[in-house]
């Protein structure tokens, strides 16, 4: 640790610019909607205009018979694929329809119009189903089922209760709760909100002479989505057939692309049916109505404390309305354990969490993946704890907060952790005890995080594979599984081979868009890219660096450990005199006789653990921590909240590049912001009201507050250089930060989010 | 019933033959295969499609084409001076972190670029308020602002 913080960098700890910002800049990047192939054509989307129906017919004739259409697809004539973890859902849906975002019929045609006229020709017969929409009416006995196949429980009865038994318990919570000098019990609701990516969905699915499949996609996941669709085209008789996924520039990730959908299979069928390229790219409605959103979640809670305010137990029960189809949404309670038995130090801890099949969207990773939604739930009632012992939250924050070294109920092995330090960086910035406790419309409020830092065990692989190689000038070419959607892996790989290596940032060129030659990796998800393919980077740029040197050493006459690279030059430590530019070392690797090429490969995979059955284990080799800060201004006439500062302080390990950091954490504050105060996918029988930017209020550029991002660097042992992940972390403690403000400001108590201004005004009424 | 029209595009003139239904968006990217100006919504409600008319920035996604007729379109593909330099706004963006997914970007610029041109010292305020068609999920807006704060500066 000391010999990292006493370093001198050149490449990391620098705000570098976006390797690809110059092509965005320019309007040159290629993202999906801007690919176009030869003879290609584009597909679109028939929708269950139902939440809940049998489907009596489809009428595809005259569909078919305008000319300019190349296919029709229905579930009627395609093969049985089935994807999602759960494997309940099909590209096109045959005899039922579960949700309003059900595909009925698929069409390809020479342009999109034709494509949009043929999908208005077909005709479906419905018969409609009674269709339940709320996840506790759901589990109840006698509620419509969703999929009648689906067996559960001991005795393997239908039912829309997934098999999927959250359940953590660590020490023991009703023992606990009756010790306790107070307890808080609440009930917090959160509800959908979805990606927003600016660069809507889509794909362009192409095969080959020999049924090899080539996939222009959209993912965070090249290498399981290429597993995905090679058992697709396993199922549709092309079993080892290749698959190559081509991810053009992503214009925005959040989580949305960490599964496969239906639009991706419905695009390989028609490119197969038609033999041509064939492209589907959402509109914004469909992007709005046909992604998969946050899990929305029933958070009945309840924690403990001592009259001194350490707290004594967690207890929190949780519903999950998991939509008609499963995601990963469903798996969000793995990470939602997280905060529950991590978040400041809780010896007693339970969770359940069930996860419902209704027949509204089905759900999915976004940023914080359960995170944020537990956290909202756990620091507001921290607040609501604080008051009721009669203690300063600032002070019962600090009496409970983690310390590196500690074990959690969970098992988490707490490294390195800034916490303490987050939350006395947020109390300074806003005068906590000056401020405090006004309640005259102004208020101040703080919360917590914690999140993966160091990768996530979520499956048996938690790696990332990195080659490396230099050609005669010195270009360093990495070629990284992981995936750039726009936080700037490209730029912090490149960041920490040049570092290690001892070239120019410009010399290096990160290759991340093609499974045909970059190496496997498990996926853009837990924050985990600059923590494992930055280690994976720096393994092979060490590789790599000692075949340079043992080159180096036969020409410079010297030891290979006595040598050094820096600046493109290698030299000689004890006489910088002896030097050679490195160029020249590398053309006379390739120009001698017995020469060999200055490559390398290196797989990292960290030494953290898979949940065991009971939930518990070392899910990440190190943990992020962080505060934010907030003053509000509440206007007691019409409810609006108004946001004076935003502190968002971050133990981040190592900021590789403060200038990319702070736009992770500005980035994940302001959406965090929206899922506070304005965002909210608005769901009547299933069917999304609000499928627009004028209805569905992202934050705009009039709406952001200033953000004081603090970096607290720990200098994490395992982290490259220091470093942890820092792309979700931003937008996690964001809500409660939010809700805590309010209720100093104004004195009510917000359980259910958005915080509107409708909200505060009834519970300012109800008040008096 | 196809119609002629002529614009200036980027300091060229352009003469094409357009279906009259054609948005300014359409004609740029299916028609002319300049990729540079994006669609975001279709709607006129995110900004990505930005371009400016005239030197006034306009949503081109649901802006006729036929409109343009003898008038002025700059794109992002031609703000970068003769000799290929890039434009202080794009140069500033890159410098400041402004740029992540990239996809609200060319709008961005060229919001950033009209409300400049106007008004070459404008305030924080005028900043956000000349941005605030413009949505973007990735940055929080705050390294835009201080990309054009800094341009501001510059000149």
């Amino acid at each position: 640790m000391g010999e990292i913080a006493m370093q001198e960098f050149i490449n990391v700890g620098k705000r570098i610019p976006k390797a690809d910002a110059a092509e965005k800049a320019t309007g040159k990047a290629i993202y999906i909607q801007d690919l176009k192939l030869p003879g290609m054509l584009y597909g679109k989307i028939l929708y269950s205009p139902h939440p809940h129906a049998r489907i009596l017919s489809i009428d595809t004739s005259k569909a078919e018979k305008l000319p300019g259409v190349k296919a029709v697809l229905t579930g009627y004539n395609i093969p049985p694929i089935k994807f999602g973890f759960y494997k309940d859902n099909t590209p096109l849906k045959a005899h039922k329809v579960r949700s309003c975002r059900d595909e009925v019929a698929a069409v390809a045609a020479i342009d999109p119009e034709i494509a949009e006229e043929a999908i208005d020709l077909i005709k479906v017969e419905y018969e409609i189903l009674p269709a339940v929409f709320d996840p506790e009416e759901a589990m109840q006995e006698g509620a419509p089922l969703i999929h009648e196949e689906h067996l559960g429980g001991k005795e393997k009865k239908p039912t829309n209760v997934l098999n999927l038994p959250w359940r953590l318990v660590a020490g023991d919570v009703e023992e606990a709760r009756k010790n306790s000098a107070y307890v808080a019990e609440d009930r917090f609701k959160v509800t959908w909100v979805t990606h927003c990516c600016m660069g809507t969905s889509g794909c362009v699915a192409q095969f080959d002479l020999k049924n090899n499949l080539t996939m222009y996609a959209n993912t965070q996941i090249p290498s399981l989505a290429q597993r995905d669709f090679t058992e697709a085209l396993t199922t549709m008789g092309l079993s080892g057939k290749k698959v190559r996924v081509i991810k053009t520039t992503i214009g925005g990730g959040f989580g949305s692309k960490l599964d496969t959908y239906a639009f991706e299979y419905i695009a390989i069928l028609l490119a197969y049916r038609t033999r041509k390229p064939v492209k589907i790219v959402f509109t914004r409605e469909e992007e709005f109505f046909a992604t998969s959103p946050r899990q929305p979640a029933i958070i009945d809670i309840a924690q403990g404390c001592t009259k001194d305010g350490k707290l004594t137990f967690r207890d929190v029960k949780m519903i999950l309305d998991n939509g008609a189809y499963t995601s990963w949404g469903a798996t969000t309670p793995s990470v939602m354990m997280m905060p529950i038995s991590s978040l400041y130090k809780v010896p007693n801890v339970r969770y359940i969490a069930k996860c419902v099949y209704t027949n509204n969207t089905y759900c999915q990773a976004m940023r914080g993946y359960g995170n944020p939604q537990a956290t909202f739930a756990i620091d507001s009632q921290i607040d609501i704890l604080a008051e009721m012992a009669g203690i300063d939250p600032l002070d019962f924050r600090l009496r409970n907060a983690n310390t590196p070294g500690e074990i959690t109920p969970q098992n988490f092995k707490v490294q390195t952790c800034g916490l303490r330090e987050c939350i006395d960086a947020v109390a300074q910035k806003l005068d906590w005890r000056q401020n405090r406790g006004r309640r005259d419309g102004r208020g101040i409020g703080m919360a917590s995080m914690i999140h993966v830092g160091g990768g996530a065990r979520v499956y048996k692989s938690d790696g990332c594979g990195t080659i490396i190689k230099i050609d005669d000038f010195g270009t360093v070419n990495v070629f990284t599984g992981a995936t750039d959607m726009g936080q700037g892996a490209d730029t912090v790989i490149a960041q920490i081979v040049a570092e290690e290596l001892g070239v120019r940032i410009e010399d290096v060129v990160v290759i991340h868009t093609d499974t045909d030659v970059c190496p496997w990796d498990v996926g853009a998800h837990a924050s985990r890219t600059t923590f494992v393919a930055g280690n994976s980077a720096r393994g092979a740029a060490r590789k790599v660096k000692e075949q340079i040197l043992e080159v180096a050493a036969k020409s410079l006459g010297e030891q290979p450990e006595n040598l050094e690279i820096r600046d493109r030059v290698v030299f000689s430590k004890g006489d910088p005199e002896k030097k050679s530019p490195l160029g020249k070392i590398l053309r006379a690797s390739h120009y001698t006789t017995g020469g060999r090429m200055i490559m390398a490969e290196y797989f990292y995979d960290p030494q953290n653990e898979n949940l065991d059955r009971e939930f518990k284990g070392n899910l990440s080799v190190t943990y992020a921590y962080g505060t934010h800060g907030v003053e509000v201004a509440v206007d007691k006439e019409t409810g609006e909240v108004k946001i004076l500062r935003y502190i968002a302080a971050h133990d981040v390990g190592k900021a590789i590049n403060p200038m990319l950091l702070e736009g992770q954490v500005y980035g994940g504050a302001v959406m965090g912001i929206g899922y506070a105060l304005t965002e909210r996918l608005i769901l009547q029988n299933g069917k999304v009201m609000n499928p627009n930017f004028l209805d569905y209020k992202i934050l705009t550029a009039k709406d952001v507050p200033n953000i004081e991002a603090i970096v607290v660097e720990t200098e994490d042992p395992f982290g490259p250089f220091g470093a942890k992940g820092i792309g979700e972390p931003g937008l996690v403690p964001t809500a409660p930060a939010i809700a805590n403000a309010i209720y100093d400001a104004v004195g009510v108590r917000i359980k259910d989010l958005p915080i509107t201004p409708e909200k505060i005004l009834k519970a300012l009424k109800e008040k008096k | 019933m196809k119609q002629t029209i002529t614009f200036n595009l980027n300091g060229e003139p352009v003469e094409v033959e357009i279906e009259p239904h054609l948005t300014l968006l359409q004609l740029l990217r299916d028609k002319l295969e300049m990729t540079g100006t994006k669609e975001g919504c279709g709607m006129g409600e995110c900004g990505a499609c930005t371009v400016l008319l005239d030197g006034k920035a306009i949503n081109s996604c649901i802006f006729p084409a036929l409109e343009v007729e003898g008038r002025n379109v700059t794109t992002i593909e031609g703000i970068m001076d003769s000799q290929g330099n890039l434009h202080p706004i794009q140069k500033s963006f890159i410098e400041h972190g402004a740029i992540q997914c990239g996809f609200c970007t060319p709008g961005m610029i060229l919001s950033a670029k009209a409300l400049l041109d106007e008004n070459p010292n404008p305030s924080e305020e005028e900043i956000r308020n000349g941005i605030a068609g413009n949505l973007c999920r990735c940055t929080g807006y705050l390294q835009i602002i201080q990309a054009i704060k800094t341009v501001r500066e510059q000149t």
